[in-house]
Formats: C-alpha cells, structure tokens, sequence
C-alpha cells in the first residue's frame, strides 16, 4: 500500500514533440481548477524533437517552490525516460507507461503498464495519449472528473467539437483506468482542496516577468532572442501592444541596448531582456548608460556558459558579469528575484528605481526560475504609482546640473524648451564634451553621490525562520528562495537560520549586524561562489562554507537538507 | 528670413570646435544647419544623433537636443528614440567608419525597419579621430598605417548597398557644392522615410589623395531627367566608381517603421499610463 498525503512528486518524461509540455499545461490548469496546491519545474534539451525531457509536477498541501530529486509516479512516454532519469528512480518510484515501449519495465520494482496510446488508437488518433495521460493522472487522484471536462472542452473548443468529443472521450478512459489502478495498487492520495486555490493564477517565471514589467510602467523592449531570456519578449510582444507597448526584435544585442537606452533618453520606460552570451554584447551599452545617466532595466534569464555552455539549463553564474559589465566605474543596481511573487514585484520596482537614480538596474534570474509554473495569488500583482522623475524643460536647462545628492533633474527632448544633451563624452553641466580635470572631478563626484540614497534604500534580505537566535546563517540569492525555505522546515534546527537576498547589489549596511557572530554558509548555482565573494567584499564576513552546484540543474531540496544536518 | 532664424542653431555662447583648421567638416556643418532653419524645424524638437569620430562631433557644436552615443550605434539609438517620441525630427550624423564599419549591421537593418530618419553620412574615406587609418570606404591602394604597402580589401559601396535593400531614399553629395548639397540635405530631411546621404568631404591632414579636387574631378552631376524611382537604373549609377554620380540616386516612398508598428496607445511614450482596465483583464485570464 502507498499513501499520498502531504506531498507528491509526479514527473512527466518524453521526448521533444512528443506533448509532454501539452500534459504539463492541461494537468496544472486542471488541478489548480480542482483546488489543489502545485509547482512544476522542467529542465529540457537544446533540441525542437527527440531527446529526453521532464517536468515535475508537486501537489503539496503545503506550499512548496522547490525541485525534489525523488519521484513518485513517472509518467513515461518512452523508454528514454527510464534510462535519463534512472538516478531519481528508486523502489518506491511507481512507473507508469506502455510496456512495449519501456524495455526497461522488468528492472522497474514497480511498474504499471498504461495504455496510453492503445486507448488514444481506441478513439481515434494516437495524438489523445496526451490527455489519457491526464486522465490516469486525475483517476489516481480522485479528482473531478467534471472539472475536468469542462477545460478540455475550452482547451480544444477552436479546433472544434469533434476534437473536443474525442478528447474527453479519451479522458474518461484514462480517468477509469487511473481509478482501477488506484484500487488495485492500494494508493491512497489525500490532499486538501480549497477553492481560494482554484481561484488563483496560474503563471511561469517569464509570465510573472512580463506583468512586473507591465504593472511597473514599461512600454518598451528592445531584443535579440536568446534561451531562456525571450519569454518576456515574448509576452510583451503578444500581451504588451494593447496596452502601448513598444516591442522591436533587434538585429544584435548591440542594437536592442542601444536603442532601448536612445528610447529611454526620449522618456520610454524601456528594458532588454537576454542571457549571458546576449549580454556580452551588450556591455557598452551599460557603461553608456552609465555616463549619460540613462534609466534602463536589463533582465539576464540566466544559463550555463562559458559560451554557447548548456543552453537550455539552469545556473547563477553571471552575477559578476552583471556586478562588473562595462568599463569605467558607474553606479548599478541588482536584483535576483527568489519567486514568481517577487518577480513581479521587483519588476514593478526596478523601472521606478532606474528612473528615480538615472542608472542602469540588472534583474537576475534563471532557467529554473522562468520555467517554473504555479499558483499566485491575484493581489501580488498591483499596479505602481506612476510617478516618472521627469521635468519639463526650460529654456536654461542643463541635464547634469550639479545637485546636494547628485540626481539631476531628468529632462526629455520635446517636452519644454530646453535643450536636453546627453553625451558619451565627459560632458559639463549642460552635456556639452569636455576635457577639463576639474569637471571631470566634478562629474564623477557627482554620479557616484547617488549610492548613499541608493545603499539605504536597498532591500534587506528575507529572513527565514529564527535568524535572531542561530549560530549558523543559511544564505542563498536568486531562486534558491523555494529550496532554501522548505529545506529549513524539514530540518527544524533552532541553531540554524536562512538569509534571502532578492537584492545582491548593492547591499544594506545594516546586513552587517544581522552577520554579526553568526557562522555563514552561503549556498548558489556556481563553481565559485560568486555571491559570497561579493559579501566577503562588502560586509566583510568570513563565509564558513560555499555550497556551490554547476551541473547545470538546481539544487534539490534533499541535497540542502543533507547539507543543514551537518549543523542541525 | 531673420538674422535671429538663421542663428537658431548656432550655439548660444559659442563653442571650441575640435576639428583641424580647412576641415571638410567645417562647411557641413555650417550647411546642416542652414538646412534646418530654412525647413524652419524647431532646435527643441530636435534630435542630433551621433556615434564616434570627428564627424560624430558635430552635434556638439548645434544648438539642439543631442545624443551622443557609442560608436557604430547611431542608428539603433536613433530608431530606439523615433519609436519612443515619434513627433520629434531625429537626425543621425556620423563618419564613414562608425556608419559603414562598426555600425554596418545597423545600418542594413535600419533601412530594412524604415524609419523616419535622416542618416548623413561624412565620407572622407580615412580615419582622422585614429590618426589616419583605411576606412570601409578608402579605395585599394591607398597606403596608411595600418596597411603600409596599400589597401587590398575592396571599397564598401554605400549607395549600391543602399539601393539593394530598397531603402526609401538615397543620396550623395559633395561638400565641394555647398548649395547643391544642401538641397539634397533638405530633400532628405524632408523625406518621410529612412533617407541615406552620404557626403563626400575631404579629410585635409590624413588623406592626401582624395582632397577637394580629387572629389570634383571623379564626380558629375546627375543629368535632370534622371528618373530616381527607377531602381535598376538606380542601382547601375550607385556601381559607377570611375566618376561618380552626385545628386537624389534613389527614391522609393514605403511605408515608415513607426506606422507599420501600430504603436497603439498614449504616444510619445512619456504620456504613456498603464491603462489599468486592461491590464486587470489580463491578469484575470492566468486565473
């Protein structure tokens, strides 16, 4: 007998084109419907068909964010699966797929052969396997059935009845089959449903991007498509223009910074949006924006380099890039949101702050991060003050005009009288070129004044669980939020607190009196640890060990959790 | 027209001009600024885009909005701000190396999209902010630094690149004719569409080949029944290197990059509010 309570991993594995993404999409709309808490995260090859790929999908009755490395059902469309996956597969894994085309089955301590495409044949095409795999899926769970029905019915409704027929037609004979399995395999699943569940939204990483970006004023994007930073492109592309955005697919990176950086200058709130390789190109246009003190928000989907690396898999390791980009010295912010809630809420942010200290803003994420699905209550997305830090001109206006705090008054051309000149050059108060020592004196005190404002205002890390009283300090950035919460409530340890840093740069002064006498584990997807190199510079902490993961996968909640017994 | 309208553009407290005494750079200046007070545009309501070099200097010295960006990058900047304040006149203005070479990309690309823009290109086929390299446009044989025994790589053609890709509107004058090149400048800026001018304008320190004479001998001036809307011809004048031909080589009025956008919404863009409407029922279709 096996019982499901609390917390159930499902993988789903196929190869590229094969619909393992439709199942995903259908399975996580239909049981958020039903009520049930979910996350799904994938990890896929860089191939359009074949090759292996999988989904996790948890229902928990807790809410969870997190990779777990265990499997529960696998759902196999081929035999790949078994080979790719062989190292999450345990004895208590239970496989479900056909057995003719898992050669593997025998070696399988607990296999069920599921007839996937044999009852999709019944009806009429093997292309339904998709949704009796759903079907089996939502039997086992004792799910709906009717709720179930009616999505498909919206689903497939513009390929018409027919299809719509077919496809719950398929889907009862999934659903029976799941529930005699269920029966007959003693399994017992029992996970609370709640309607406040079925009313949220269901979104990914690039989605909740794109309606941070949105709700923070952004009306334009400039961008070469590159894996796994288009999605926002994407989005806006499809979601923006109604509501004014401009979208322009550049012809290099070169172009999409520059000319988002020209749209700024002329009062866009503009962003790009790449991965590490795009951003190599980019450089220059940090450092431009950098001098001619232009707002632009530049979001890096983060993946593994150096180069073309693994290309659709995940890593952290281009905070450096983003710390150091560009040539001279210029103000910068960072920030590396930790879930999809705050992805839309430093989006909505980070427009503002780009604005508001005329700099350049970086917003890291990752593979793991963008391609990871769930439940989001709707009140996360408000909407910001539009506030825009701009003046209208007159006649005598100098855009670098020497302030107490080194912000000077941003002017736009076309709205005033002033002429507004914004220039690579070392320029004076009015942006004209110059080569005197003492303006440029002058004009590098007066752009690196804005850190003061800028440091104060950072945002604290998230403390999780007691930080007050631990010995031990947990630090992680970026996704590892989910990983790093769950992780610290399986293990319970009053010695052991954790630390999230949705900002990395720069950091609050006061972080150093939350280090203080504590013992610091920092814990990110690089070799090196970049991140707790940049916290050794800035708080000047001695870090007691870097849990450093560069396979090019997350880190799984049971490897964290073995890690936090070493100092429970 | 008033003293006080030809002087608009000049800058209000005068200016230390960075260029070499007899530089060709000198009378452009002087006609794109004539150029834009006789079309009467408003110094606020322009935008001079440059990138880098001693042409890409030149909107230092007019009064009027100026974004001077990196090299190569004029034109990108250029779109990003035609697309964020469409209402504004943006004019891109740099050398040969920083529109043909680093900036070549852009160049193809921005013809493609079609913007309302006018791009003037200084052709004086060197480098001079380098110190006297071969630019994309310096004819084999001429010796540099960089190539002592001579160019060997073949010259970009500009006008010929330009007409393939069926830009809206290409031309080439010779600062040696300062009336004829402003009217073929206040054509260009006029145009509604990307229009290309590239001027040849003599580099006098670092090229000693192609000088004021040089350009007048191996040009001639297109006949007046020449027809520019005819592209094959068109094409077959911009292949001319022997002598080549000065005057509107080409003219093609195509829709403009803004407009086939359908940029919906507040514009210029610094109007634009999130309407909150909408966004709130795209937000209700993730539930």
């Amino acid at each position: 007998m096996r019982h499901f309570y609390n917390d159930l991993s499902i993988v789903l594995g196929g190869a590229a084109g094969q619909g393992v993404q439709t199942v995903e999409n259908i399975l996580m709309a239909v049981l958020k419907r039903e009520g049930y808490q979910v996350f799904a995260c994938k990890e896929y090859m860089s191939r359009v068909r074949g090759g292996s790929n999988s989904t996790e999908i948890r229902l928990s009755s807790k809410k969870h964010r997190s990779y777990v490395r265990r499997i529960d059902f696998l759902f196999a469309m081929d035999g790949n699966v078994v080979e790719h996956l062989s190292d999450r597969i345990s004895d208590r894994t239970i496989v479900f797929g056909e057995q003719s085309r898992i050669k593997e089955y025998a070696t399988l301590a607990h296999f069920i052969d599921t007839p996937l495409t044999k009852f999709a044949s019944e009806v009429g095409n093997p292309l339904y396997a998709n949704t009796v795999a759903v079907g089996v899926i939502l039997g086992i769970l004792g799910a709906e059935e009717k709720i179930f029905h009616e999505y498909l019915s919206e689903f497939f409704s513009r390929k018409g009845q027919e299809v719509v027929e077919k496809n719950i037609e398929a889907a009862k004979k999934g659903f029976q089959f799941g529930k005699n399995t269920a029966y007959q395999e003693d399994i017992e699943l029992g996970f609370p449903r709640d309607d406040k569940y079925a009313k949220e939204l269901l979104i990914d990483g690039h989605t909740a991007l794109g309606l941070g970006a949105l709700s923070g004023g952004c009306n334009f994007i400039s961008s070469y498509p590159m894996s796994p930073g288009t999605g926002v492109l994407t989005f806006l592309a499809n979601k923006g223009k109604r509501l004014g955005v401009v979208v322009d697919q550049a012809e290099d990176e070169i172009s999409a910074i520059n000319m988002a950086l020209g749209a700024s200058y002329a009062g866009a709130r503009a962003m790009v949006s790449t991965s590490g390789g795009g951003f190599d190109l980019m450089q220059e246009g940090v450092s431009l924006a950098g001098i001619i003190e232009t707002p632009i928000v530049i979001h890096i989907g983060m993946r593994p380099g150096p180069a073309t690396g693994l290309p659709t898999k995940t890593e952290q390791a281009d905070l450096n890039l983003a710390l150091y980009a560009g040539h001279g010295e210029f103000l910068r912010a960072i920030y590396t949101p930790g879930s999809l809630e705050e992805e839309v809420a430093l989006m909505r942010q980070v427009f503002d702050t780009a604005d508001q200290f005329q700099i350049p803003v970086f917003v890291l994420t990752d593979q793991y991060l963008l391609d990871s699905l769930a439940g989001m209550k709707e009140e996360s997305i408000g909407v910001a003050s539009s506030k825009r830090h701009i003046v209208e001109t007159t006649a005598d206006y100098a855009r670098y005009a020497y302030t107490k705090d080194g912000i000077s008054p941003r002017g736009i051309p076309g709205f005033g009288r002033g002429i507004v000149k914004v220039d690579s050059d070392e320029h004076d108060e009015t942006g004209h070129i110059t080569e005197s020592y003492s303006v440029r004196e002058k004009m590098m005190a007066k752009r690196m004044k804005r850190l003061a404002a800028m440091t104060d205002s950072a945002i604290m890390p998230t403390e999780i669980d007691n930080v007050k009283d631990a010995d031990i300090l947990f630090v992680a950035w970026g996704s590892n939020k989910g990983v790093l919460e769950e992780s610290l409530a399986l293990v319970r340890s009053k010695k052991i607190g954790g630390l999230h840093f949705s900002q990395a740069y720069p950091i609050n002064p006061k972080v150093k009196e939350v280090f203080k006498g504590k013992k610091i584990v920092v814990m990110e997807n690089n070799h090196q640890g970049q991140f707790a190199d940049l916290l050794v510079r800035e708080c000047g902490v001695k870090i007691v060990k870097r849990i450093t993961k560069s396979t090019g996968e997350p880190f799984c909640v049971e490897e964290i959790v073995d890690e936090l017994k070493k100092y429970a | 027209m008033p003293e006080t309208e030809k002087k608009k553009f000049d800058m209000p407290h005068g200016t230390d001009i960075a260029w070499c005494p007899a530089c060709g750079n000198f009378p452009l200046l002087n006609v794109v600024k004539q150029s834009l007070s006789e079309l009467e545009i408003d110094p606020s309501n322009l935008v001079l885009v440059s990138g880098i070099g001693q042409a890409a200097k030149t909107p230092q010295y007019v009064h009027a909005n100026m974004y001077n960006g990196l090299h190569g990058r004029a034109l990108p900047s250029a779109v990003g701000i035609k697309l964020a304040h469409r209402d504004l006149v943006v004019v891109a203005e740099s050398g040969d190396g920083d529109m043909y070479g680093e900036g070549g990309n852009h160049l193809t690309h921005t013809i493609r999209r079609n913007p309302d823009i006018t791009a003037i290109v200084h052709n004086n086929m060197i480098y001079g902010l380098t110190k006297g390299q071969a630019s994309p446009t310096s004819e084999q044989g001429m010796q540099n630094p960089l190539q002592p025994d001579g160019v060997v790589v073949e010259p970009f053609n500009p006008m010929a690149v330009a007409v393939a890709l069926d830009a809206s509107f290409v031309a080439r004058a010779n600062i040696g004719d300062i009336l004829q090149t402003k009217a073929i400048l206040k054509e260009a800026l006029a145009w509604k569409g990307f229009a290309l001018v590239d001027v040849f304008q003599p580099c006098v320190v670092f090229n000693k080949v192609n000088t004021y004479g040089w350009f007048k001998e191996h040009t001639y001036y297109l006949p007046d029944d020449y027809d520019p809307t005819d592209r094959q011809a068109a094409f077959a004048k911009a292949c001319e290197t022997e002598k080549m031909p000065i005057g509107i080589l080409y003219k093609h009025e195509r829709s403009v990059y803004e407009d086939a956008l359908g940029i919906m919404g507040e514009h210029p863009l610094y109007r634009h509010t999130l309407d909150t409407e909408k966004f709130a029922a795209l937000v209700k279709s993730f539930v």
